[in-house]
């Protein structure tokens, strides 16, 4: 019997949002004094910088200070894994936008126009500006990660049919609705306190301490919420929290820095685009035989969070399916672009798309239905259900999830109805396509799998939670309150949300991995147990019963047929002076990977999912629409089927979104020119697929030892958008009227319309052939 | 010099500083000099809605007219004698406004962020529409994107908030309202001056023009909807000597209707132009549907669109394709030419210092005559197009007596593919006899690749459009993945 969790209970802080009331960090009172901040960026893809002069810029009434990299006190390094991301540039610029100097003024536009005012002379330097060609030349971040299992060389050259080709998946912005913001304001004794807009409020207090050269203990990171993350305030926020820390130390004003949505979009790092190459080998009923892929994703001129995320996208490449003999390999590619960071997935999506459409092609290659191929390759329960990082799957509910699916999206009679409507349409051309999903949980980097939490309870039966979770929209807070009250059984009114804060939960992880709740609520659970434990003897007491017999529920303690309130409980317990604070701790057990051999138990568990996706395409222009999506997701028990349902339909349209019309484009001298909203285009309401099916999978607890046997969902579903994609290349196969196409992603309406031709075009020289 | 600009906001006047410069946004003002922070800003371009806000003023009809606009490209003058409702105004004390209460109960919200552009744009639809549908639903929350919920929720939240029926509680105070409004009407045209400039609204042509040919030396602006002029002050702090404002110029909004043709005030907005548009013809209208978004056309003017001189702007195409005459006015007096005479080069058009575009008129097409038009986009709302194709054929029988071929984005202003219309004429308008026009496309047309396109992608497309409007018309039956069932 539980009361809260499980239960669609309303985000925390919806009435605030709708009323406008709930306050980002531009929206908090501005402390006297208070600087505003502005950057010039780098106008050179590569250069040595040879000199800045900063005299027109502070020449301009109201403005205060402008800093480079030299006035930065302390280490100007803000690398959060490999050393190499100064905070401003030092001597060279590696892309076209990176922030070269900082300015304060006293108010947002005299800062902006004097950034502007900002002269700098460079020495071009050569640039290397695509995937292909940093793969070519061997311009790597970091070493490749690769996994083995077998000789997948061998088992291709034996295989009956075999398939070589390669596939460019493009990258993404995170498109948070609130841009990068940091509110810095100088305390005494040297402390700062923070405010910002982060995932990783432990990462910014720890590079704020470095660049101001005093030890973490001086410096107080405070995040409420955030207008959306997405990954992309993972690592993304701290360079600015760091500037505005400097400018704040150099001034002794408070001084916040805001980005421009142009600004935020140039500087900051994206998706990663990936360029995928394959060879499969595989017998006549599509079974994969041997597999050799190489993932290589553009990692941009810094390694940030690359080698983590190219680890992820060679983890996800067996996507739902069992690979005998496999060769995975993932490549850190280094260019002249930004760069790239986490994003809902964190390169889970590219390694499971890439591999998605490696299932297409060989269907179509066979003349099969890609169904057909899934359900050949998927992975067994008992048997063929091991990874090609040797984990083996305990978990799998795929073969379940697919006859549901199958069931209710009533695939089989609309897949013939489709194939009758395009023998009968000759401009308009319907698609479908089923993709599962089945995403590891737990950060791939083990030691990052840890979380706490801080729980007091007030003598008068109040109580205030916190925890190392940041709030981005995804409901963790609520998720976590759900958890503390129904170990207390206490009703949510009793308990405060409060900030995240390096102050109140030190050493936290980034609110990343999907495991936000997983692990916080964990932690909470555990300090609030702590706390219940004690509360059971004094209840026991004030009740005559044993403390194993006291029963906390609907704002009592009961026992033997008696009750009291918690309120009393906790306000006796005081009187009794024991302690009604607590922390507490998680570690995600029963994890490992080494890196060497390729082998381990990275991910807890897995989250599955299943999505049928129709599409109707325009032949003259490449124009589509989608028109039906099924989805069936697992969040195990869920804590909040509200707020999973939310994370399942924005996930889903996020992922789409990603490989339909959201395409990032640079020119020629490695200049992002889609850069707002105008230019990059993120789906609106009218995108949704017009008949919109979501079902949360239902009665099946997750079997690892979760919060309240739930499992985590921020990312997952975003892959459920892989089914739109393969379902627009089923459309222009039919559209083409030949089985052999090629659709990169983002399939833009334009990739749709080429895609056609070419493949009409290939049809046709290939019967000339034939005909000679 | 006149008196201070003033606008009503929670049923108060408000009168702004004196020292508010003339490039401030509403905005702007209500973050920094109001501090209310409810209206967000997500893009400072009017492309994400984050800072929706509704103005309300009196309609043609002596009713209050609510319209949704992006405040972050709204300049705080053009506020002058209208009323003004933020998300901070909605909710009475604890008790949220149908629109919110829908909002919460639908789980419509997960970061927030855009929450709040979301309420107002819904707001504005509650006070334009009893009851909600689907498809105007749609074309209202365009305007506004959310990148968490995946919109579904928002979408039940607009049919959800009728539940208490389609009036609130500002309905019971629309009288008042438009009292207080007419009480702010002005004797004379607003001009009001700073050290940084002056916003000046004339409110008759003859003041326009007196004003525009009497500006001092320097960087002067003319403003009608500031959908685009707006963006010079966010995104490339310019700042302008002065800002002459259309938007109060009366003979600017007016729309008429000549019988055999409409004429179009330049200053009339693509709001109130769409049931006119309409008359002219359903694809124009179909298109205008998707020309920026519900809070873009209520600002965004006919007029604006032309004179920028912008080789993308959708309009253009469809107007030149239907063959439209401008009207030109100085202090000097009027000239007419062809639409697509105006424009000379990229961004440079035919408009003289001090003149102003006063007019468009636009042909009613006969019965003869088979329009099409075609709106190419990564996005199928609210996205500037990578094509726009506006076709005009007049029929004898099978027979091509007139052919108009106009586009955008293909060249560096909007064109007529002069090569592809001639070779139309004078044939029969089936897919076999086209063929050497839609080929033609190609001596027309040099197009250009950038982020919304590749010159192949706009060639071939361009060419497919034309021929697909030869087999709409001959078939009778439009081919679209959006009108398909």
């Amino acid at each position: 019997m539980t009361s809260v969790v499980h239960k669609p209970i309303k985000h925390d802080s919806a009435s605030k949002h709708v009323a406008g009331t709930a306050r980002y960090i531009d929206d908090l009172p501005e402390p006297e004094g208070l600087l505003h901040a502005a950057l010039h960026l780098s106008e050179r893809t590569h250069a040595k910088i040879l000199s800045i002069d900063v005299s027109a810029a502070l020449a301009l009434p109201g403005v205060i200070a402008a800093i480079t990299v030299d006035d930065v006190p302390g280490d100007p390094d803000i690398a959060p894994v490999v050393r190499g991301e100064p905070m401003l540039a030092k001597g060279v610029v590696e892309f076209h936008g990176q922030p070269v100097v900082a300015i304060a003024a006293i108010d947002l536009p005299t800062a902006r126009r004097a950034a502007r005012l900002v002269k700098v002379t460079y020495e071009d330097l050569p640039a290397i500006l695509s995937i292909a060609e940093a793969v070519e030349k061997q311009n790597f971040l970091l070493p490749p990660l690769g996994l083995k299992r077998g000789d997948a060389t061998a088992a291709i050259a034996k295989a009956p049919h075999r398939l070589k080709r390669e596939l460019n998946i493009g990258g993404q912005d995170h498109f948070y609705l609130e841009g990068q913001a940091s509110l810095a304001e100088p305390r005494e004794d040297g402390d700062v306190i923070v405010r910002c807009s982060t995932q990783h409020p432990s990462e910014v207090q720890k590079l704020v301490a470095r660049v101001l050269a005093t030890p973490m203990h001086a410096v107080t990171v405070e995040c409420r919420r955030m207008g959306g993350g997405f990954g992309g305030k993972e690592t993304q926020a701290a360079q600015f929290a760091c500037i505005a820390a400097v400018l704040a130390r150099k001034t002794a004003r408070p001084v916040k820095l805001r980005l421009d949505r142009d600004e935020d979009m140039i500087i900051t790092g994206k998706r990663h685009d990936f360029l995928s190459r394959y060879e499969v080998g595989f017998d006549a009923d599509g079974r994969i035989l041997g597999y050799e892929l190489t993932l290589a994703g553009r990692g941009g001129w810094a390694a940030d969070l690359t080698g983590a995320v190219v680890d992820r996208a060679v983890f996800h490449a067996d996507s739902s399916y069992w690979l005998p003999d496999v060769t995975i390999t993932g490549l850190c590619c280094k260019t002249n672009t930004v760069s790239n960071t986490a994003f809902r997935g964190f390169g889970g999506p590219q390694g499971m798309a890439t591999t998605e459409y490696v299932i297409d092609e060989i269907a179509r290659y066979l003349g099969r239905d890609p169904l057909e191929i899934r359900l050949a390759n998927l992975y067994g329960k008992d048997q063929n259900n091991v990874t090609p990082y040797f984990q083996t799957i305990t978990d799998n509910i795929l073969p379940e999830l697919f006859d549901e699916l199958l069931a209710s999206s009533d695939y089989k009679r609309r897949r013939q109805e489709i194939d009758t409507y395009n023998a009968q349409s000759p401009y308009l051309k319907k698609g479908l396509a089923l993709t599962p999903v089945k995403f590891g949980i737990s950060f791939t980097t083990t030691f990052l799998n840890q979380a706490g939490a801080l729980v007091l309870v007030y003598e008068d039966g109040s109580v205030q939670l916190n925890h190392g979770g940041t709030e981005m929209g995804q409901g963790v807070y609520i998720k976590v309150a759900q958890v503390v009250a129904e170990t207390f059984g206490i009703s949510l009114e009793h308990i405060r949300i409060t900030a995240t804060r390096t102050d109140k939960v030190p050493n936290t992880s980034a609110t990343a991995a999907s495991a936000g709740a997983d692990l916080n609520g964990k932690a909470a659970q555990n300090a609030a147990l702590e706390i219940r434990g004690r509360l059971a003897v004094v209840a026991g007491a004030m009740l005559n019963a044993a403390p194993d017999q006291v029963v906390f529920a609907d704002d009592h303690a009961t026992a033997g047929g008696k009750s009291v309130t918690f309120a009393e409980v906790a306000h006796k317990a005081w009187l009794e002076r024991v302690s009604l604070a607590a922390s507490g701790f998680y570690a995600t057990p029963d994890i490992h990977f080494d890196r060497a051999s390729g082998r381990g138990r990275p991910f807890y568990y897995f989250a599955y999912g299943v999505a049928a996706t129709e599409v109707l395409v325009d032949c003259f222009t490449g124009e589509y629409r989608f028109t039906r999506a099924d989805l069936l997701h697992d969040c195990g028990s869920s804590l909040n089927p509200a707020i999973d349902l939310g994370q399942v339909e924005g996930g889903y349209i996020q992922g789409l979104g990603w490989l339909t019309m959201e395409e990032l484009w640079w020119d020629d001298k490695g200049r992002l020119r889609t850069h707002a909203p105008s230019t990059y285009k993120i789906p609106t309401a009218r995108d949704l697929p017009e008949d919109f099916r979501v079902q949360l999978v239902s009665g099946r607890p997750n079997p690892a030892n979760t919060v309240f046997r739930s499992k985590a969902v921020g990312e997952p579903p975003l892959m459920l958008g892989i089914s739109g994609w393969l379902a627009l290349k089923d459309a222009v196969a039919a559209a083409a009227g030949t089985r052999h196409v090629h659709l990169d992603a983002p399939a833009t309406p334009e990739r749709v319309l080429l895609a056609i031709e070419a493949a009409k075009r290939a049809a046709a020289a290939l019967a000339e052939l034939a005909a000679k | 010099m006149s008196e201070p600009v003033r606008f009503v906001s929670r049923g108060q006047v408000v009168t702004v500083a004196p020292d508010v410069p003339h490039t401030m946004t509403v905005l702007e003002y209500l973050r920094t000099h109001l501090r209310r922070t409810g209206s967000k800003e997500g893009c400072a371009e009017g492309d994400c809605g984050a800072c929706t806000v509704v103005v309300a003023d009196a309609g043609p009809d002596g009713k209050l007219r609510h319209r949704a606009v992006n405040a972050c490209i709204l300049f705080i003058h053009q506020l002058d004698g209208k009323a003004l409702f933020t998300v901070d105004d909605l909710a009475d004390g604890e008790h949220l406004h149908p629109v919110q209460q829908a909002m919460v109960e639908t789980h419509a919200s997960q970061c927030g962020f855009c929450t709040p552009g979301f309420v107002m744009s819904l707001f504005g639809y509650f006070k334009t529409h009893e009851k909600a549908d689907d498809s105007s639903l749609k074309d209202a929350l365009a305007g506004n994107l959310c990148r968490c919920t995946g919109y579904r929720p928002i979408l039940e939240a607009g049919e959800k908030m009728y539940g208490g029926g389609s009036e609130d509680r500002f309905s019971p105070q629309e009288a008042a309202l438009l009292k207080q409004l007419s009480a702010l009407k002005r004797e004379r045209m607003l001009d009001h001056s700073t050290s940084a400039g002056s916003f000046i609204a004339p409110r008759t042509s003859a003041e326009l023009a007196e004003t525009l040919s009497s500006l001092p030396q320097g960087e002067n602006w003319m403003l009608a909807g500031g959908t685009d002029v707006g963006l010079w002050v966010t995104k490339q702090h310019r700042l302008p000597r002065s800002i002459v404002y259309l938007g109060r110029v009366a003979e600017l909004q007016q729309i008429t209707d000549h019988g055999d043709r409409i004429e179009f005030g330049a200053g009339v907005t693509y709001t109130d132009a769409y049931q006119s548009i309409e008359k002219l013809h359903p694809a124009f209208a179909r298109m205008v549907r998707r020309l920026g978004s519900t809070q873009i056309r209520n600002s965004g003017t006919i007029g604006g669109n032309i004179a920028n001189g912008s080789p993308i702007g959708d309009s253009m195409p469809a107007l030149m394709a239907l063959g439209a005459t401008l009207k030109l006015q100085s202090k000097t007096g009027t000239r007419e030419m062809p639409l697509e005479d105006f424009f000379l080069a990229y961004r440079k058009t035919a408009l003289q210092p001090a003149e102003f575009v006063a007019s468009v008129t636009v042909q009613k097409p006969g019965p003869t005559s088979r329009i099409g038009i075609y709106k190419l986009s990564k996005r199928f709302d609210q996205d500037i197009s990578a094509v726009l194709a506006a076709f005009h054929v007049t029929l004898d029988g099978e027979t091509v007596t007139n052919a108009r071929l106009a586009f955008g984005g293909m060249a560096g202003t909007p064109a007529r593919a002069k090569q592809a219309e001639a070779l139309l004429t004078g044939r029969r308008f089936t897919p076999d006899e086209i063929e050497p026009a839609v080929l033609a496309l190609a001596d027309d047309f040099t197009p250009m690749s950038d982020m919304r396109a590749s010159a192949a992608y706009r060639l071939l497309a361009a060419q497919n459009c034309l021929r697909k409007f030869c087999i709409e018309v001959s078939s009778g039956k439009t081919i679209s993945a959006e009108a398909a069932e």
